[in-house]
């Protein structure tokens, strides 16, 4: 019990503890966004004044007024422009796009993100979110008395660096504080796993308005791992608009791709037809001068195969984490396309569990951010909680030969810093070319280049004597370093990887296969490569020793017999022989075994000739 | 509506007012931090504002602001010693709960 002494006037008030940390959580949707925010360890969304807490990420621009967002405002079409689903646009290049937009793009000058053709004149994707963000931070602050302090933003787990980075820089521009990208499955483990104590292995499926994601968690005391992660950045709800909007298009027989107009107007007949089926086995239909009926079978032969493929990802995700489906203590389902009766029951057969959707799953991941953002901004809660997050794909440098060494592997939990060794390849070489890569495929040519820079002032030294030190190091957020360092000069360089476009899930999903498709092939070819790299360094080694010490310490047939070896191995390194390489290679070592120790003879002879042994410093 | 004083409490007030030297009595008020959503402000005082309402006990004046008034009517200040601590005590009938330490309430 606190006892009180008398203050001088206005004194007390300096007494006052600390402010409590105004922080919230944002999932920032491809359809709908919320805010939500923690108070004593409960968090919640948070209402605009009619009571509604998703904000669907819709944003009118006019040219008179200030940017909308929300429900669009009923403007005239030559006066407004709606942007919505730009999620699907961040970190993405022009070419990613193949799917019909409500909007017109153009190639943004200078390469990155394309740029959206509004009334209020042409913007970026980033802009776009940062309006709809700022809205958010708006509600949150208005709720919590003032300025946000700090938000944790969810992105998909599959969102490559680029798609981070240009989330993280939607967030500068709305004059946030980002306290933490976090993934949006993990976010709805923190909802699950802070709120209800739910422990074991969990399988989070996660099905939005646009993405699929689909994550294997361990949840233990508190702590939340990724044991693995998959999905599709670019398949969700809008999809099965688009599958009935299709489908009406031919049923009413019309042939041409409609107009932005009308298929805006098609989708939002879709969008009702799909919700209705929801409770009925049957719903009217109309479009242009056509009426029919859309039945659940008829919707389920349209969206079967997109569901289908979102159980394959599950799959896939649980051969990786070499779980089964009988070891999982549950199954999560977040994101508004999992209301869909026939997705919980495909995943619930699929699974062989009935799914748990005890929170709301479209809050869920704003109401895991919340609590995370609490935690993070140093509100006393739940301040031991630890999040562990994976990278997607193993990250590794090119080494001689165009091989990938693999650094840090696949589903490594982040925060991870790792560091390998490397070495010269030639006699006096002052600098080092650095290539650093993602993917899980042995040659160089099949991963993806995600940087290069050199690392120069290398002390000339003889192949294989100087230290190069390479440490990978990803951040909490995804983020990449990396630094390498002479360890004997001190000469390093270092880069931070944001690539102008990142790898998108289709191409994560295609290195995968591939990776194993190819493994065969791919670990004969790194056995190729690495015997006529072996080959060239021994041709290199003997070439210089014999350049050096050659006619002194050989007679001419002998220079002649390995310098005769010495092109026929460089001839056959560059052939695919890997066997005859490595034989070639071996004859060449015995045959240049004496001459070796003849250069070591001399070189000891030199040391020591007229010396006395007590000078000799051995 | 009213906020009392102990006899105690009004003695060590009384002795701390001389000490200084100055001030008209003493202002109990709360503000809207802590904890526990409230803090009582404990301080002397030099200047009464318009809205202020004053009661007085023992000879000593109490000033409270009518907004803190809501939160503190039927409060009794003492005065008590545990241990090597002394200091002021504050029995509050609007308190619902207190945050570990007592320095915040919510009501």
């Amino acid at each position: 019990m606190a006892l009180f002494t008398i203050a001088e006037p206005g004194q007390s008030k300096t007494r006052a503890p600390a402010r409590r940390k105004r922080a919230a959580g944002i999932d920032l949707g491809t359809t709908n966004s919320l805010v939500a925010t923690a108070r004593e360890g409960k968090a919640q969304v948070l209402r605009d004044a009619q009571g509604e807490a998703l904000l669907p990420s819709i944003v009118t621009y006019s040219a008179t007024q200030a940017p909308h967002v929300g429900v669009p405002l009923a403007l005239d079409n030559a006066q407004a422009s709606s942007i919505s689903s730009v999620k699907r646009l961040m970190g993405r290049g022009r070419a990613d796009i193949d799917y019909p937009l409500p909007y017109l793009l153009e190639d943004a000058p200078g390469g990155g993100m394309p740029l959206i053709h509004t009334v209020a004149g042409k913007l970026s994707p980033v802009q776009v979110s940062a309006d709809i963000l700022r809205h958010l931070a708006a509600r949150g602050g208005a709720a919590l008395g003032g300025e946000l302090d700090g938000v944790v933003i969810t992105v998909p787990a599959y969102f490559d660096e680029a798609q981070r980075q240009a989330t993280r820089d939607a967030a500068r521009l709305a004059g946030l504080t980002v306290l933490r990208l976090l993934s949006e499955p993990t976010a709805a483990a923190v909802a699950y796993g802070l709120d209800q104590q739910l422990e074991g292995t969990v399988i989070i499926y996660d099905l939005g308005g646009g993405t699929f994601d689909v994550s294997l968690m361990q949840l233990q005391q508190g702590v939340f791992r990724v044991l693995a992660t998959g999905g599709d950045a670019a398949l969700g709800g809008d999809d099965f608009d688009r599958a009935i909007a299709l489908w009406l298009l031919q049923a009413a027989g019309i042939a041409q791709t409609p107009a932005l107009q009308e298929w805006r107007a098609l989708l939002a007949v879709a969008r009702t037809a799909k919700h209705g089926l929801t409770t009925a086995a049957q719903v009217p239909v109309a479009y242009a001068a056509w009426q029919g009926v859309l039945t659940r079978e008829t919707y389920y032969s349209l969206v079967d195969g997109l569901i289908d493929t979102t159980l394959r990802a599950c799959k896939r995700v649980l051969r990786d984490a070499q779980v089964q489906a009988g070891e999982l203590s549950n199954v999560v389902l977040v994101g508004g396309a999992t209301r869909s009766p026939r997705v919980q029951e495909k995943v619930a057969a699929f699974f062989g569990r009935a799914p748990l959707c005890s929170i709301d799953p479209e809050e869920v991941v704003a109401i895991g951010a919340a609590l995370q953002a609490d935690v993070l901004a140093g509100n006393k809660y739940g301040a031991q909680t630890l999040l562990l997050d994976v990278i997607p794909l193993s990250l590794g440098i090119e080494t001689m030969g165009g091989l990938m060494e693999k650094i840090i592997a696949r589903n490594s939990a982040i925060p991870v810093a790792r560091s390998q060794e490397f070495t010269t390849y030639k006699d006096g070489q002052t600098s080092m070319s650095l290539h650093v890569l993602q993917g899980e495929r042995e040659l160089v040519q099949d991963c993806r280049s995600l940087a290069r820079f050199d690392l120069t002032g290398i002390p000339p030294l003889v192949a294989g004597a100087a230290r190069v030190k390479v440490t990978f190091q990803v951040d909490a957020d995804g983020l990449l370093e990396v630094s390498a360092a002479e360890t004997t000069s001190g000469h390093h360089a270092t880069v931070l990887v944001k690539p102008s476009f990142g790898l998108q899930e289709n191409d994560i999903a295609d290195m995968l296969k591939n990776a194993y498709t190819a493994a065969e092939a791919d670990k004969r070819l790194r056995k190729l490569r690495e015997k006529q790299v072996e080959a060239l360094r021994h041709v290199e080694a003997l070439q210089s020793a014999l350049a050096q010490d050659g006619a002194a310490l050989l007679s001419a047939e002998e220079i002649t017999e390995l310098t005769q070896l010495l092109q026929e191995l460089r001839a056959l390194a560059a052939t695919e022989a890997a066997d005859a390489i490595e034989s070639l290679t071996q004859r060449l070592n015995e045959k240049s075994l004496d001459f070796a120790a003849r250069r070591m003879d001399a070189g000891i002879h030199k040391a020591l000739a007229g010396r006395r042994l007590n000078d000799v410093d051995l | 509506m009213a906020v009392t004083l102990t006899s105690v409490a009004a003695q060590h007030v009384a002795a701390q007012l001389a000490a200084r030297g100055k001030g008209l009595g003493i202002r109990l008020g709360v503000t809207t931090t802590g904890c526990s959503g409230m803090a009582y402000v404990l301080e002397f005082v030099d200047e009464m504002n318009d809205m202020d309402q004053v009661f007085e006990n023992h000879g000593i004046k109490v000033v409270v602001d009518p907004k803190s008034l809501v939160y503190l009517d039927g409060t009794e200040m003492d005065f008590v010693k545990t241990g090597v601590n002394e200091g002021f005590e504050f029995h509050n009938p609007n308190v619902k709960g207190e945050c570990g330490c007592g320095e915040s309430f919510s009501v």
